[in-house]
C-alpha cells in the first residue's frame, strides 16, 4: 500500500544554511547534460526527512537579488502547474514572474504536499503556497516598517520594492532579508490579497519550461547521468500475465552473453536484469540473453474479458442512493437501458520511464519521475532494507505520464540493479517493458437504466459498474522479493463516479452500485487520466440521449431541462455555443449514405470541476472507420489561475479522449499482454486529429479545482452520442474500431 | 568490437569509440551528450529520436552509426545554424523559426516529443515553405504525441512558415529556381 503511506510525517528540517547550500549545489551541480557533480554526491548520506511544513522557511526563501525561491511539493507533469503555482506566490508577494522560481522536488528539499494526483496541484497546492507567501509578505512589511520608520499600513509593494506614502524612501525584500531565514512559524493567519486586487492570477503568462523544451536544454529524467554509472535493462517476458500469478524463470543461460564481454547478468529471485558500461551493450544483452519463463495461462483473454468480469465474485456496495427507483421506472413514459464496455487502456508515455539509482550499504539516491517522491521513498526503503531517512528521492520530469505508468516500477528496478551491481545504475525501460508491464486503466462494464416522464423530466436512474481496483505492488518488488499481490483500499476514484453518472441532472430516484471485480487474475490496474470516467460517461450519456430521442427532444435542450446547477449549465452552454449547436432530436436525420455525419453532446467530470463537450464525427458505413472532425470542450475549474494553460489542457484532453475512444485497447491472450508497441497499441496521429475548440469558464468567485482531466469523460460521452446521431445505433463498446462499428451497424 | 568511427554532427567532426552496429541515437545521447534526440521506442515508430541526415529526417534509434560516416547530421541543437547556413544568414538565430513558433503558440505540454516534431517540421518547411494543413498532417504523421498537442503544432508550423517567408522569402534553393524561371521567361 505504498501510496497510502504518502502522508508519512515529515521529520526534522534541514538547517536553513545547509538548506540553501544544498539548494545551490543542486542547481550548480547539474550541468546542462544532467551530470550530477561529485560535490553534490560527496555531501554524504541524506540528512533530512522532509522539511517541516510548519515553518515559513520551508515554503520560500527571499534572496539578496530581490528574487524568491518557492518550494513546491507538486511535480511538473507538463500541465504548467509549476508556473501557475509561481503565479499564486508572486501575486501574494507582489513580485513579478521574473522574480520567482522553484527547485525540483527532492525529499531533502521540498515540502511533503502529498502526491501530484487527481489534477490537484492548484486545488490542494495553492492554498498553502498562497498563505505562506502572504505570511512572508507580512513579515517583510514589518521589517520594512522598522527600516523606513513608517507604519505597515502606509506601505505598498511593487516588484518586491516596498515604499511608504510618508516619504520617498524605499527598500527591497532582498535588502530586508536577503538569503537569511525568516525563523517564523507558519500560522496560516496572514490576510490574503482580495481576488479583486489580483494582477497576475487570472492572467496567462507563458510557461517557464517551454523555451528549454524546444531548444533541447531542458533536462528530462532520460538525460540525467551519474558519475561512474552503468546502464541497466530489465529482462522480463514480453507482456505481463495475470496480476499475482507471477512469472518464474524456467531457464537462464548466462553464457549466452559471452559475445558481449562488457555485460553482466544480475538476478534476485525472478527479477532479472543486465548491466553494462555502454548503453548499447546493455540493450543488446537484454535482447540476446537466453531465458525462458513459466507463465500460467490464467487470464480471460481480450475476447472473454467482459463475460469473465460479469461472472466473477464481486464486492458490491451502493455508492449513492436517493428516492426509490422501482416504482419510478414502472410508471415512467420513457425508459432507456443498455450494457456498455470499455477496454483496458495503457498510459503509454511517449518516452518510456527511466530511473537512476546509487545504492550503497547504508544509503540510497534514486532519481525518477514519480508523482509522489515521499511515497516512492518509503516503498524503496522497504525494498532496499534501509530506513526511509537514508533514502533520498529526486524528481525529474519524464514524458507525460497521465497517471500511474511504470515510474515506480522502474525506480524500484533501478534501485535493485544498483544494489546488486554495487554501482550507480541508469535504467531505461524499453518500449515493450512500458507497454507490456504498465498498470493499465481498468476495463469496465456498465449497465445503465434511465427513465423520463412525459414532460421529458428524468425520474429514475440506475448505474451498475463492474471493474477492478488498483494494484498496489509493483512488478519489480513482486519478482525480486516474492511480495504477494494486493490492492488499494477503495477510494472515490475507483468506484462508480456520480460526476459522470447522473449527478449533474435533477433526478429524484437514483441508485449507483459499484461491483468490485477481484484484481488478481486480471491485468495490473491503476489510475489513468480521468480513471474509469470515459467508460461511465460513454454509457451514461448515451442513455440520456436515448431518452431525449424517445421524448422527441434535442439532446442539448433535454439536458437543460434536467439541470439546475448553474455550473453544469455553464459548461453545457459553453460547449454548445462554441459548437454553434442547432437543435434537433438525436438521430433525427439518419441516412444510408456511405459517409454519414453526426454530432453529440456530453457532460461529465472526474472528482472536481465541471466538463462539457460536443463532438462532430463522420462514420464510413462501408469500412466502419470513424473520423472525429471537430471537438469542442469546456471546463469550469473555479478560479482559473492561468486560463491559457487550462485551454491547452482542454485541447490535449479532447485529442487524447478521441484517441482513447477510437483506437486504444490493450490486447492479451490467456497468458500475457500482446499490445507491446505503437503498432499493436495505436494512438491518434496527425492525420486523424480533430480540430479542437477549448473554452475555459472563468469563475473568480469559486475556489480553484482541477483542470487536467475534467473534460475527458464529457468528450467520451459526446463521441458516443455523435455516433448515435450519425447512425441511429448506440455503440456499446469502445474503442470504436472498424470491426466493432461494422458489427454494431449490422446488428442495427 | 568497438572501433573509432568519425561522424559529423552539427558541423563538428567527432571520433567515437563504438561498435559499428550501435544505433546512432546512443552515440548522440550518450557519447556526445546531446539532449535533442532521445529514446522513445527504439523501433522507428514514434519520432522521438529524429535527426536530419544531409537535410532529411531519419530515425537515429534504428540507424547504425557506421551508416552515417561521411554524412552530415543535424540535431535539434544544430537547427538554428543549419537554417542560417541554408539561407546564407549572416548570423545564426538563437532559435530556428519552428522552435520560436512553438514558444509563440505555447504548443508544448510535456514536450518530450518536440525534438521529433521540430526536426520534422524544419525539414518540411525546407522543402515545402508554405504547406497546406493536409501537407502538414501528412508530413508529420509519423510523429506521435501522447499529450495531444497536434492542433497547436500545426498552428506553430503555419506560424513558422509565415515567419520564414517574411525573413527570407522561402528556402534558398526554391528562391534560386524562381529567379532562373523568371530569366527563362524573359
Amino acid at each position: 500500500m505504498s501510496k497510502l503511506a504518502s502522508s508519512a510525517k515529515p521529520g526534522t528540517r534541514l538547517p536553513r544554511r545547509d538548506f540553501l547550500k544544498a539548494g545551490g549545489a543542486l542547481v550548480i551541480g547539474f550541468s546542462s547534460a544532467g551530470l550530477i557533480s561529485n560535490a553534490l554526491l560527496a555531501q554524504g548520506p541524506p540528512i533530512a526527512r522532509g522539511p517541516d511544513p510548519k515553518q515559513i522557511d520551508t515554503w520560500l526563501a527571499i534572496h539578496s537579488d530581490n528574487t524568491a525561491t518557492v518550494y513546491i511539493g507538486y511535480v511538473e507533469l507538463g500541465q504548467g502547474s509549476t508556473t501557475s503555482l509561481l503565479q499564486v506566490s508572486a501575486e501574494e508577494l507582489d513580485l513579478d514572474m521574473s522574480q520567482v522560481r522553484t527547485v525540483r522536488l527532492d525529499t531533502d528539499l521540498t515540502p511533503n504536499q502529498g502526491g501530484t494526483y487527481s489534477s490537484s496541484s492548484i486545488a490542494r497546492g495553492s492554498p498553502a503556497i498562497r498563505t505562506a507567501a502572504a505570511e512572508a509578505r507580512q513579515a517583510l512589511l514589518e521589517m520594512a516598517s522598522k527600516k523606513l520608520d513608517a507604519p505597515v499600513e502606509s506601505m505598498t509593494v511593487s516588484k518586491g520594492v516596498v515604499s511608504t506614502r510618508f516619504s520617498g524612501k524605499t527598500v527591497t525584500y532582498g535588502e530586508l532579508i536577503g538569503d537569511k531565514r525568516f525563523n517564523l512559524a507558519f500560522t496560516g493567519k496572514a490576510p490574503l490579497k482580495p481576488v479583486a486586487d489580483y494582477k497576475l492570477v487570472g492572467t496567462s503568462p507563458a510557461r517557464n519550461d517551454i523555451p528549454g523544451k524546444v531548444s533541447g536544454t531542458y533536462v528530462y529524467l532520460q538525460h540525467v547521468r551519474l558519475p561512474g554509472m552503468w546502464h541497466g535493462r530489465v529482462v522480463r517476458p514480453r507482456g505481463q500475465g495475470a496480476y499475482g500469478a507471477g512469472a518464474k524463470v524456467a531457464t537462464l543461460d548466462e553464457n549466452s552473453l559471452s559475445h558481449i564481454p562488457g555485460a553482466r547478468v544480475v538476478r534476485k529471485g525472478d527479477f532479472v536484469g543486465v548491466v553494462a558500461e555502454r548503453e548499447w551493450d546493455a540493450v543488446r544483452a537484454a535482447r540476446d540473453l537466453k531465458i525462458t519463463w513459466d507463465m500460467p495461462a490464467t487470464l480471460p483473454g481480450s475476447d472473454g474479458l467482459y463475460a469473465a468480469m460479469r461472472a466473477d465474485k464481486t464486492a458490491d456496495h451502493v455508492v449513492l442512493e436517493r428516492g426509490d427507483i422501482s416504482p419510478a421506472f414502472a410508471s415512467a413514459a420513457h425508459v432507456a437501458s443498455g450494457e456498455y464496455h470499455g477496454a483496458y487502456q495503457a498510459h503509454a508515455p511517449f518516452g518510456p520511464n527511466g530511473a537512476l539509482a546509487d545504492v550503497t550499504p547504508d544509503s540510497a539516491l534514486v532519481i525518477c519521475s514519480t508523482q509522489d517522491v515521499y511515497a516512492t521513498r518509503n516503498t524503496l526503503a522497504g525494498i532496499l532494507g534501509l530506513p526511509p531517512q537514508k533514502v533520498r528521492v529526486q524528481y525529474y520530469e519524464g514524458s507525460g505520464t497521465y497517471g500511474h505508468s511504470c515510474y515506480d516500477d522502474v525506480a524500484q528496478a533501478a534501485a535493485i540493479l544498483s544494489q546488486l551491481a554495487g554501482k550507480p545504475v541508469r535504467l531505461q525501460f524499453m518500449r515493450w517493458d512500458e507497454h507490456g508491464w504498465d498498470l493499465y486503466g481498468p476495463a469496465h462494464v456498465g449497465e445503465v437504466r434511465a427513465a423520463a416522464d412525459a414532460n421529458g423530466k428524468i425520474v429514475a436512474y440506475q448505474y451498475d459498474g463492474w471493474h477492478q481496483n488498483w494494484s498496489a505492488v509493483e512488478t519489480s518488488q513482486q519478482l525480486a522479493l516474492g511480495t504477494p499481490a494486493s490492492e488499494w483500499r477503495l477510494g472515490a476514484a475507483q468506484q462508480v463516479n456520480p460526476g459522470c453518472c447522473g449527478a449533474m441532472y435533477e433526478i429524484p430516484n437514483l441508485r449507483l452500485v459499484n461491483h468490485q471485480v477481484p484484481g488478481l487474475g486480471y491485468l495490473k490496474g491503476a489510475w489513468l487520466r480521468s480513471p474509469l470516467d470515459l467508460a461511465f460517461a460513454f454509457a451514461s450519456e448515451q442513455t440520456i440521449d436515448e431518452l431525449a430521442r424517445q421524448a422527441g427532444t434535442d439532446a442539448y435542450e433535454f439536458r437543460r431541462r434536467n439541470i439546475k446547477d448553474d455550473r453544469w449549465l455553464g459548461v453545457l452552454d459553453a460547449a454548445a455555443k462554441a459548437a454553434n449547436w442547432r437543435p434537433a432530436p438525436p438521430a433525427a436525420n439518419v441516412s444510408k449514405e456511405k459517409i454519414v455525419r453526426g454530432r453529440g453532446i456530453g457532460l461529465g467530470t472526474h472528482l472536481t470541476s465541471y466538463g462539457g463537450a460536443v463532438a462532430e464525427i463522420e462514420v464510413d458505413r462501408e469500412t466502419g472507420k470513424v473520423a472525429v472532425k471537430h471537438m469542442y470542450g469546456a471546463i469550469d475549474a473555479g478560479l482559473a489561475v492561468n486560463p491559457a494553460f487550462i485551454e491547452n489542457q482542454i485541447s490535449g484532453q479532447l485529442v487524447q479522449a478521441t484517441s482513447r475512444m477510437l483506437l486504444e485497447e490493450v490486447t492479451f491472450s490467456k497468458t500475457n499482454v500482446t499490445s507491446l508497441d505503437w503498432n499493436s497499441y495505436p494512438i491518434l496521429r496527425f492525420e486523424e486529429c480533430p480540430e479542437v475548440t477549448a473554452v475555459c469558464v472563468q469563475r473568480l468567485d469559486q475556489r480553484s479545482t482541477g483542470a487536467g482531466e475534467e473534460v475527458m469523460a464529457a468528450a467520451a460521452g459526446a463521441i458516443g452520442n455523435a455516433f448515435f446521431d450519425a447512425t441511429g445505433v448506440h455503440i456499446s463498446e469502445f474503442p470504436l474500431t472498424p470491426a466493432r462499428v461494422l458489427a454494431a451497424l449490422s446488428r442495427g | 568490437m568497438a572501433g573509432k568511427i568519425k561522424i559529423r554532427v552539427n558541423e563538428r567532426t567527432h571520433e567515437v569509440d563504438a561498435a559499428p552496429d550501435t544505433p546512432l541515437l546512443y552515440v548522440l545521447a550518450g557519447d556526445l551528450q546531446l539532449q535533442g534526440p532521445r529514446f522513445g521506442c527504439g523501433l522507428a515508430q514514434c519520432g522521438s529520436c529524429s535527426v536530419l541526415l544531409d537535410g532529411a529526417e531519419i530515425r537515429s534509434c534504428v540507424t547504425p552509426v557506421s551508416a552515417v560516416e561521411g554524412k552530415s547530421i543535424t540535431t535539434l541543437e544544430g537547427l538554428p545554424a543549419w537554417y542560417a547556413k541554408r539561407h546564407k544568414l549572416r548570423k545564426a538565430p538563437a532559435l530556428h523559426p519552428v522552435q520560436q513558433a512553438m514558444i509563440d503558440e505555447q504548443a508544448v505540454q510535456c514536450g518530450y516529443c518536440f525534438n521529433g516534431m521540430i526536426v520534422q517540421a524544419a525539414e518540411l518547411l525546407s522543402k515545402t515553405p508554405q504547406p497546406t494543413d493536409a501537407e502538414i498532417r501528412t508530413a508529420m504523421n509519423g510523429h506521435l504525441c501522447r499529450c495531444g498537442s497536434y492542433p497547436r503544432v500545426i498552428q506553430a508550423i503555419q506560424r513558422a512558415s509565415r515567419a520564414m517567408a517574411a525573413e527570407i522569402g522561402g528556402p534558398a534553393e526554391e528562391v534560386a529556381e524562381e529567379i532562373d524561371a523568371t530569366e527563362v521567361a524573359r
